[in-house]
């Protein structure tokens, strides 16, 4: 192989790998590109299918990332369900479940994440779900509908989607969550608080504080059983309670992993030939100067970037405030940063008004994450801020009277 | 169809044919058109979709809602012809219309 001429060879056509092939040809790679994913759909988002999907509002064609005939016009050879069962790192091939060897120059790993499985007994009946695919979706949104009752396990992001389009819908709705509040690992109090008010008020119950001990039901689920002795009746229930990367390939390759794939900013694990990216990879996130797995379809986007880029010997990307973002009734949720080394909160806005941004501060007032509550003005500057480490004074942050421009503008 | 060009910041010229109903954001990603991100995939939640509306089409595509012109604000080199193409949906009337990209989305 010299320069872009060689194999590429892109494990998981989900979100970063289905972008990575894309960049690759934008980037000037002229060489074959192969990408391999265990779905039977060409590479999809996955957002819409807790919210807009699930609700009926969007079909498969608006899902696609590309449209089907953009894989033939860009010459990406599209192989779908097909799994690969084994790297051989000495051969430089990958090994496909039924045994077929596919050849690589260079390989990109991106085999994204599943769904944390909950250790009780009874989730093999019919009609427990987890969300992670398209398929997952479609098995929800039938057991879904007016009258119909699910009980929601783990109040993530997932759970509270799949919570506001399960009540567009006219089901009942139960949230079950261990913590004391929702989105405990990924957001602060005051958000969680106002997010489970909100929920409340349209119709949504919760069990905060509560342990699963078992699912029970004759074929299909019928009741949850928590460990305070209560079952809850359900016709459907959700397991929402996180993800686990898709590590164990490279794992077997003796790629070093440590919650992810480890890798470098150019998204290169440390077999010279294979790089990692998506919710499979553990990667540097330079401004705040830690390693960190981020499950986000901007993560996913930025890495494959970052592997184009390095493929195809452009200069690297600049790097981006990790940011994220959720949709729930008419809440338009935006996050950029990571709350890590946080001093303070600073809240601008009000709660009640559904308009407000919660701002973290470390000791000496640098942004390190914003929370935005259809807020986008607060957003898009506290991106700014994070990004520039620009101290801000928290007086003039709290008072709505001064203008996001005029606190950016320090 | 309506044809779109696409100008990319160094110049070079993009021009294809968009289905009615799809917005511009998307008549970009589904030919791979550099120069427009899209990373949050039209859900006006990233700004990564900004583009200069030609001078003379600004009045046919019409100005940016609130919520929109509040992501607008903070955009790289963000101009008084700036749009988030996501939010511009293609329509007959749009038959030429022609955008050019930021140096950068990010
Ligand atoms: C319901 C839901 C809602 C979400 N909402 C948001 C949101 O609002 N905002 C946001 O930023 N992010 C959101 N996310 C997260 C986002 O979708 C992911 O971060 C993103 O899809 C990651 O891309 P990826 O390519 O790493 O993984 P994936 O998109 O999961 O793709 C990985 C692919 O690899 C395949 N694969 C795995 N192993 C193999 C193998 N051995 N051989 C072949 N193929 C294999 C998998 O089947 C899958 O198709 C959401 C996720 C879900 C599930
Ligand atoms: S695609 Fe994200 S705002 Fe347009």
């Amino acid at each position: 192989m010299s320069g872009t001429d060689g194999r590429v060879v892109i494990v998981g056509a989900g979100h970063a790998g289905g972008t990575a092939a894309a960049f690759l040809r934008q980037f000037g790679w002229t060489g074959e590109i192969v990408l391999i994913g265990d779905e039977p759909l060409i590479p999809y988002h996955r957002p819409p299918l807790s919210k807009a999907w699930l609700k009926g509002e969007a079909d498969e064609e608006s899902l696609a990332l590309r449209p089907a005939d953009f894989y033939g016009e860009q010459a990406l050879a599209l192989r779908l369900n097909e799994q690969v069962a084994r790297i051989d790192t000495a051969a430089h091939a990958v090994i496909l479940s039924h045994g077929e060897r596919v050849a690589y120059d260079r390989l990109i790993l991106a085999t994204g994440a599943r769904a944390r499985p909950l250790a009780v007994p009874g989730v093999g009946l019919q009609n427990v779900f987890s969300l992670r695919s398209a398929a997952d979706a479609e098995g929800i949104k039938r057991a879904l509908g007016i009258g119909r009752r699910i009980a929601i396990i783990g109040g993530g992001y997932i759970g509270l989607e799949v919570a506001a389009s399960a009540r567009a819908l006219g089901a009942e709705v139960t949230v079950i969550e261990r913590e004391a509040r929702l989105l405990a690992r990924v957001a602060s109090e005051p958000l969680s608080r106002f997010f489970e008010a909100y929920h409340r008020a349209r119709g949504v119950r919760f069990e905060l504080g509560a342990q699963v001990a078992a699912l029970d039901g004759t074929g299909a689920v019928e009741a949850v059983h928590l460990s305070d002795g209560r079952a809850l009746a359900c016709d459907a229930a959700l397991i929402g309670v996180g993800a686990l990367p898709n590590e164990e390939l490279a794992r077997e390759a003796g790629l070093t992993c440590e919650n992810g794939v480890v890798v470098d900013e150019a998204a290169r694990t440390s077999d010279p030939h294979i790089y990692a990216i998506g919710d499979m990879s553990c990667r540097p996130i330079a401004l705040y100067g830690r390693r960190h797995r981020l499950e986000s379809v901007p993560n996913a986007i930025e890495q494959a970037r970052q592997a184009a880029s390095d493929l195809c010997g452009k200069p690297a990307p600049a790097p981006e405030v990790p940011w994220f973002w959720s949709d729930q009734y008419d809440l338009k949720l935006q996050i950029a940063g990571l709350a890590f080394d946080v001093d303070r909160l600073v809240l601008r806005g009000d709660l009640d008004e559904a308009r407000f941004a919660v701002f973290h501060l470390d000791a000496r007032n640098h942004v390190q994450a914003v929370e935005a509550v259809n807020a986008p003005a607060e957003f898009m500057a506290g991106r700014q801020l994070i990004q520039q480490r620009k101290q801000v004074a928290p007086e003039k942050l709290r008072d709505m009277s001064v203008s996001m421009k005029a606190v950016a503008a320090g | 169809m309506a044809k779109i060009t696409y100008v990319e910041f160094n110049g070079t010229e993009h021009t294809v044919e968009v289905k009615p109903g799809l917005s511009v954001m998307e008549g970009a990603i589904r030919n791979n058109i550099p120069g427009i991100d899209a990373d949050c995939g039209g859900a006006c939640a990233c700004a990564t979709c900004h583009v200069f509306v030609d001078p003379a089409w600004t009045e046919k595509v019409g100005g940016p809602s609130a919520m929109e012109e509040s992501m607008l604000d903070f955009a790289d080199g963000v101009q008084p012809n700036s749009r988030l193409s996501c939010q511009i949906k293609v329509r007959d009337e749009l038959d030429g219309l022609i955008v050019k990209t930021p140096e950068n989305q990010h």
